[in-house]
């Protein structure tokens, strides 16, 4: 076992630990916090993969500003307990078994893969996050400003949406 | 020098894909099925990463910015629905709110 595997498969038991943490615990602010902890482990797989400008963007944005906007709403709004109770029974038979083969099918496929399974290697790039900048102000110009449009009509939706009505 | 094949990090991409639709099953507080989309999209966004380093292509970094953004803009527009059906619902469970239900 060499130091890239540890450190791959102690982020990946944290990232997969967070995941079922968030399943069963019943605070929804449990489950905020153990999502955090999924974003932090994927964060530091992002940087084994050479991808440095993603993990600091994963760490700002996701487990800085969404989580920080879903733990304030679960504070705001009081969340409680979750009550377990009748659950649907489409869910029950139908929904989890076919949860389970879709997991299987994809690990399945992905583990097959003739072209997944090599190792990864080849040369990085010497300064990735220049040419992820020169790529996406380029190539990905027009998308990156329908983004920015897409933010603002988020913004305008979200006051008008919270909004009390008189 | 990375030497973990890509398939290690594709298999866990979809491991945490499954269990969050495992989540998105079973929740019943409206809040927590909202985390468990983002982590869908955190597991898919890993796929993208992974694929882009096996590649040497960095497009896929492009689009998981892209899918970073839309989350955002997702989680801004779907919390201040959480809020109002809150509000108008006095509860979090989405048992209760089945006004449109089959």
């Amino acid at each position: 076992m060499s130091l890239p595997f540890i450190l791959f498969f102690v982020c990946a038991g944290l990232a997969i630990l967070g995941a079922v943490l968030l399943i069963v615990s019943r605070e929804p602010i449990h489950s905020a916090l153990s999502l955090i902890l999924v974003m932090v482990a994927l964060a530091i797989l992002y940087l084994t993969l050479g991808a440095e400008f993603i993990a600091a963007v994963q760490v700002i944005v996701y487990a800085g500003a969404i989580m920080v906007l879903f733990v304030f709403v679960i504070m705001l709004l009081n969340a409680g307990v979750e009550e377990r109770t009748n659950w649907s029974q489409m869910a029950k038979y139908a929904g989890l078994p076919l949860a389970v083969v879709l997991l299987l099918e994809i690990a399945q496929w992905f583990w097959r893969s003739p072209t997944s399974a090599r190792a990864v290697n080849g040369t990085p790039e010497a300064h990735p996050t220049h040419a992820l900048s020169v790529l996406l102000f380029r190539q990905y110009v027009f998308p990156f400003e329908a983004t920015s449009i897409l933010i603002l009509i988020a913004i305008l939706g979200a006051l008008v949406l919270a909004k009390r009505q008189e | 020098m990375n030497l973990v094949p890509v398939s290690y990090y594709l298999v866990l991409s979809a491991i945490l894909f499954g269990l969050g639709v495992i989540a998105f099953i079973f929740k019943r507080n409206i809040i927590a099925i909202f985390m468990s989309i983002e982590l869908m999209l955190n597991a898919v966004n890993l796929a993208f990463v992974a694929f882009a380093r096996q590649w040497n292509e960095l497009d896929g970094l492009v689009f998981v910015l892209f899918v970073i953004v839309v989350a955002a803009a997702e989680v801004a527009v779907g919390l201040a629905i959480v809020i109002t059906i809150a509000h108008n619902r006095r509860s979090l469970n989405v048992e209760d709110v089945n006004l449109l239900k089959f």
